[in-house]
């Protein structure tokens, strides 16, 4: 039997100079080598209770993938992800590991050692296939032909949507994915710049899905072009809802009205999807010499860190409780410190100030205090009467969340939602209506991008049973 | 993959308006006034929307009226039939409501605001209520439609603001003569915000004459027309902010801040104008290079 030495560091990931990431929107981080990833898959003890794979939602086997890589088997360890997880070198790059599979780890409990870096490894193993598989141009003719088979519609081409179209194809479905957008993606195109999550690299991982033989149709607005109703008539038995939270929200004060006050969805849609930081696209983007972002989560991140690659002089993240409750992955936190953006904790904006012309020119904010924990349980910040002050700002971005968005829910009558307009499901991912399913943000309401895959991959096991008549209620 | 137009007509001397007929026959079948669509021309392109025209179920077909104002309507204005438009996306936004009203509707056109009327226009005469159009123009080449329109509803009065065509003077001068000689149960009004503003003055009731319901049709700027992004709110008079995209883009014409909607609508005041100077810059410099290429054919 093998004997595993306990190393206590992990291999660290290269990166991008911070001073000069800053200024492009190129990838922060670099990937591992070979060496590094071999180096690093042998941290891994192999320990028989197996906590990393509890704590992953789609139960990739960590384990046996990681000792592919320690034995320089990059095609066997591949082969192994992919068993559970469709778009590892997503995950690989935006999973919050740190809280799932690498918070479990055995190594990370001995004290003064860190968790195998289950994240990176995904990612080196999913770019390493993309590498040797580049054969080129996506090819039509190469794609699996699933034509004939029952037909599955799916709405939504997030990650939800993808990774249920995905399961539902290797179970032999012929499913098309309706998506709004002229794109494929959602929130892994619009939402998540280009220096954490390469659109190169979301396209592969599509374009691996077409191969399965998964149909997308564009440009499918499912609520307003087509009813449920419509897609039965063309064939559809079963639906799955993917649709994401969807509606900003703002923050209710005055001035929100002003222009130079824009949503993070807004921000990063200009930005991301219609690539308004590349001179060569029409799309435009408001610009300004200090820019506020309002929240402290990963959007909030990655608006603030989009803002200083387009050429802010200094961007403030204004967050009403401390550091200690940001709820922005550690990693992102870390990378915008790094990076030269400011943080205002215990700070809450309570108007905003514009000039003659209705244009952004300053913000007024309170300081905040915390108090006893709320429902979240975390604690509650109160604002400190007389503590107003006002900072000079040309742009507003708020990053302060998302609502449902009722543009399809409102259009399928007998569709069960909950007071906050979220679809309700059963443990299948079963809606009120028995052939329609649904997960991710819709459901849940904002969350990851890993627990969308997870419902989607839920909710193509529910589609499966349920049209095999299998689906029982217990 | 794209949208075909399948044909395209300048509806002024001035060729600064046109009308376009899209094929998308799924579209067709389920659009109605009130509704937009967003389009987009090239991988490059913005995302833009506006307002659906006219629709033919039989046809399979969209219609758009389109005014030349900034880089993406004016290489719309350059794409010939047969040519695809890359994305077509619709219909969106709320579908005007109609009903049967007891005393005649009056609809309000201002400018290239006159195509978007059309298919409410339709939709209530279908239903028989006493159709009244306004059409209004600043010049006389600039009005379009006015035989499509006697065509369907029961009145159509022509104005323009020099006095080339019809009455001289603004839409709200014929319609306050309106609501001077007869009950009227509802007004829609389209066009320049401006113009929008002076309709609802005018029907609000705080002046001399009767509160008359007034819907208006908002076109501020927006990405997804979907409720994502939130770019296209605008305020209410009570203070909140709605979303045009998905509230809309028709609303209560007494329930709008008009002068922030002018103000929103500035916001890339700027960059559009950069924007459009150096596209005419760069086709008259294709032009100029085709030019020469001809030259030295011959």
């Amino acid at each position: 039997m093998r004997k595993y030495q306990i190393i206590k560091t992990r291999t660290p990931m290269p990166q991008q100079d911070p001073h000069e990431r800053a200024h492009n929107f190129s990838e922060v981080a670099l990937g591992y080598t070979e060496e590094m990833a071999i180096k690093e898959a042998n941290r891994c003890i192999q320990c028989k209770t197996r906590p990393c794979v509890k704590g992953c939602p789609v139960e990739v086997p960590i384990p046996e993938f990681i000792a592919k890589v320690a034995a320089h088997d990059f095609e066997g360890a591949i082969d192994k992800i992919k068993e559970k997880n469709v778009l590892p070198a997503i995950c690989g790059r935006v999973c919050p590991q740190e809280t799932q599979c690498e918070a479990k780890c055995t190594l990370g409990k001995i004290t003064g050692s860190r968790p195998v870096a289950i994240g990176r490894l995904e990612r080196f193993v999913a770019d390493w296939e993309q590498r040797v598989k580049d054969i080129g141009e996506f090819d039509e003719g190469t794609c699996v032909d699933l034509s004939g088979k029952t037909k599955v519609a799916v709405i939504g081409a997030g990650p939800a949507g993808l990774t249920c179209a995905g399961e539902l194809a290797k179970l032999d479905y012929d499913v098309t994915i309706f998506e709004a957008f002229h794109k494929t993606g959602g929130v892994l195109v619009y939402g998540i710049p280009e220096f954490r999550l390469p659109k190169k690299i979301v396209q592969k991982e599509i374009d691996n899905l077409r191969e399965c033989g998964v149909k997308i149709k564009l440009d499918a607005v499912v609520g307003k072009l087509y009813t449920l109703e419509d897609l039965e008539e063309q064939g559809y038995k079963a639906f799955f809802i993917g649709v994401g939270a969807g509606l900003p929200i703002f923050l209710n004060i005055p001035g929100i009205e002003l222009n130079g006050v824009l949503s993070a969805n807004e921000y990063l849609t200009r930005v991301n999807l219609m690539k308004a930081y590349d001179p060569s696209y029409d799309t435009m983007v408001d610009s300004g010499k200090v820019i506020a972002v309002l929240g402290g989560g990963n959007v909030a991140m990655d608006s603030a860190r989009t803002a200083l690659r387009l050429g802010a002089e200094k961007v403030i993240v204004v967050y009403r409780r401390s550091e200690k409750e940001i709820p922005a992955r550690r990693e992102e936190y870390e990378h915008a410190v790094e990076e030269g953006i400011e943080f205002h904790f215990l700070r809450n904006p309570t108007k905003i100030i514009g000039d003659e012309k209705g244009f952004v020119k300053e913000m007024e904010v309170i300081k905040m205090e915390l108090g006893e924990p709320d429902a979240s349980g975390r604690r509650r910040p109160i604002p400190i009467p007389g503590s107003e002050y006002t900072i000079s700002v040309d742009l507003v971005i708020m990053a302060i969340g998302t609502r449902a968005n009722p543009l399809l829910t409102q259009n399928i009558p007998n569709l069960k939602l909950n007071k906050w307009g979220y679809i309700e499901v059963n443990k299948h991912m079963q809606s009120s209506i028995p052939n329609v399913f649904a997960g991710g943000d819709i459901v849940t309401g904002s969350a990851t991008v890993i627990s969308a895959m997870g419902a989607g991959k839920e909710a193509a096991k529910g589609i499966h049973k349920f049209l095999q008549g299998k689906l029982d209620d217990s | 993959m794209g949208w075909k137009i399948l044909s395209k007509k300048f509806l002024n001397n001035e060729q600064s308006v046109f009308e376009m007929v899209v094929e998308a026959p799924d579209m067709a079948k389920k659009a109605h006034g009130g509704n937009f669509v967003i389009l987009r021309l090239t991988e490059q392109g913005e995302r833009f929307p506006l307002t659906v025209a006219d629709y033919d179920v039989e046809k399979g077909t969209i219609t758009i009226v389109v005014m030349k104002i900034g880089k993406s309507t004016t290489e719309l204005s350059l794409m010939e039939p047969g040519e695809e438009i890359l994305d077509f996306v619709g219909p969106l936004g709320k579908s005007a409501h109609i009903e049967k009203y007891e005393h005649p509707v009056v609809l309000v056109g201002g400018g290239v605001g006159i195509a978007p009327i059309f298919p409410q226009a339709k939709e209530l005469k279908a239903i028989g209520n006493h159709v009244i159009v306004i059409l209004g123009a600043r010049t006389k080449d600039l009005l379009f439609w006015e035989d499509k329109f006697r065509q369907i509803v029961d009145e159509v009065i022509v104005t323009t603001d020099d006095g080339s065509y019809g009455k001289k003077g603004f839409v709200t001068d014929r319609l306050k003569e309106l609501m001077e000689n007869k009950p009227l149960s509802h007004v829609i009004a389209i066009g320049p915000i401006i113009m929008m503003k002076f309709v609802a003055k005018l029907t609000n009731g705080q002046g001399d004459l009767p509160k008359i319901p007034t819907t208006v049709s908002l076109n501020p700027i927006m990405v997804d027309g979907t409720g994502m992004c939130g770019g296209c709110r605008f305020l209410t008079l009570d203070g909140q902010a709605k979303f045009a995209c998905v509230d809309g883009p028709d609303v209560d014409g007494h329930n709008v801040n008009f002068d922030n909607l002018i103000a929103r609508n500035s916001r890339f005041q700027r960059e559009e104008h950069e924007r459009l100077e150096k596209f005419e810059h760069e086709c008259k410099l294709l032009a100029m290079a085709d030019k020469a290429e001809g030259e030295c054919k011959e």
